[in-house]
């Protein structure tokens, strides 16, 4: 479990939000709002550890992530705005060098199997770089198919889609909240559950 | 699996990874290459033929084309995975960021640093070496240049995505590589006179390289935190 408590960031002088507090179980899906540059992606990276925020604490299951170290990102997957690919390299290449970074065993046939159920079976020895924005995109979210973290931070992860993807990525992120999965979430999207609960979270400034 | 086997796995993940993309992308190789072996021969056009003169300046000339070079390749180290995002990934690794830059490191070497020292001998021709020289030429660069990278992603982890990043990278870090041009340049002098007498500097090239090989790696990985917040 994910516990954020009064935690305040800020972007040079500008603080963006101030003694935030909220939690996320299994089975949560958080889904944070707010207008452009109300700090959306900076909460995000603070929760990853990527960015350190200016006071407050992030705890997983009781134990600060700053102790955690290496340990906490096993449990986490990031997708950002960028998608984290190497244009030079296949699908497949990159896929099994996510895999190693995310700390997931993957074999060939695995990540066949994801990229096939993410529509792009027979792109999969072509380098990324001749491929669509939304393919790559695609690229980047088969990693969610193959990890086994259990929190998944999502950064604007519905852009550049088209609908088939959109509806895809819906069943994958309700599929990963039904198994006991944890999701933050940023997306003017409407997510639908089947499962668990979903919770918002309105970032003003 | 256990932390140490999966830890050799994820650095020969990167090294790999690096080693492909290059390959997919020769002409960043050839340039660092090329520009060390057009610098080494600019010097023997504009000083002029004398024997003499070109062997005495031949070691200090290699070795300031070879921290250029260095130089030259060092802005794209990280520069191209901090673009894409991939750099982020690497710092959510469930393993010690130090491990993924040391694997970075040892795959920019082996790109960049290993081939000026086979290309060396070759270059050393031109500033009429003996053949000890050569051999010694090519050891210093061998222990040298690793220094070199090793110093040199800590300089690069800093300026990452600065503006101006590139000037700033080489005002931080060719400070730095002026022990190593004056021991590794001291061993090729004094192979000269005698081969025996190149020992001492060596060492002392040897023991710049272990003491960046400790410490760069875990320096870099601070500063890229620091840099990609």
């Amino acid at each position: 479990m994910l516990s954020v408590s009064n935690i305040t960031c800020s972007r040079g002088d500008r603080t963006l939000f101030r003694d935030l507090s909220f939690s996320v179980a299994p089975g949560d899906l958080l889904h944070l709002k707010g207008k452009n540059g109300s700090g959306k992606t900076t909460l995000l990276r603070s929760i990853c550890g990527l960015f350190l925020q200016d006071s407050g604490e992030i705890h997983w299951n009781d134990t600060s992530i700053r102790n955690l170290g290496e340990d906490y990102f096993r449990e986490v997957v990031y997708l950002g705005h960028h998608n984290g690919i190497k244009d030079d390299l296949t699908a497949e290449e990159n896929l099994t060098i996510a895999a190693v970074l995310d700390g997931d065993e993957t074999d060939e046939k695995q990540i066949r199997i994801a990229l096939e159920r993410i529509g792009l079976r027979g792109y999969d020895d072509l380098p990324t770089r001749v491929l669509s924005q939304g393919q790559k995109r695609r690229v980047a979210l088969a990693r969610l198919l193959l990890t086994k973290s259990p929190l998944w931070i999502l950064d604007e992860p519905f852009t550049a889609l088209d609908t088939s993807a959109i509806d895809l990525l819906q069943e994958i992120i309700r599929e990963h909240i039904a198994a006991d999965g944890m999701i933050i979430i940023t997306t003017h999207q409407e997510v639908a559950l089947t499962a668990g609960h979903a919770k918002q979270l309105e970032l003003g400034n | 699996m256990s932390g140490k086997s999966t830890m050799l796995r994820t650095f020969r993940v990167i090294v790999m990874r690096d080693l492909t993309l290059a390959m997919r992308r020769r002409t960043d190789l050839l340039t660092t290459l090329f520009f060390f072996i057009i610098v080494v021969s600019l010097f023997p056009l504009g000083v002029g033929t004398e024997k003499a003169i070109l062997r005495q300046i031949a070691p200090g000339i290699a070795w300031v084309a070879a921290l250029l070079a260095s130089m030259l390749a060092l802005e794209r180290l990280f520069a191209g995975d901090f673009q894409d995002g991939t750099l982020e990934q690497m710092l959510l690794a469930p393993q010690p960021l130090s491990v993924l830059v040391l694997a970075k490191v040892v795959a920019h070497w082996l790109l960049t640093g290993l081939p000026l020292v086979l290309i060396a001998p070759l270059v050393g021709l031109q500033y009429d070496l003996s053949a000890g020289s050569l051999g010694i030429m090519m050891l210093a660069l061998l222990i040298g240049t690793p220094t070199l990278s090793l110093v040199g992603a800590i300089g690069a982890a800093l300026t990452l995505g600065l503006r101006g990043g590139g000037v700033l990278l080489s005002l931080l870090v060719l400070p730095l590589y002026i022990p190593v041009l004056i021991y590794g340049a001291g061993a090729v002098s004094a192979s000269v006179t005698s081969i025996a007498d190149t020992q001492p500097y060596l060492m002392l090239l040897t023991g710049f390289m272990i003491f960046a090989l400790v410490l760069a790696p875990w320096a870099t990985a601070a500063a890229l935190r620091i840099s990609s917040e």
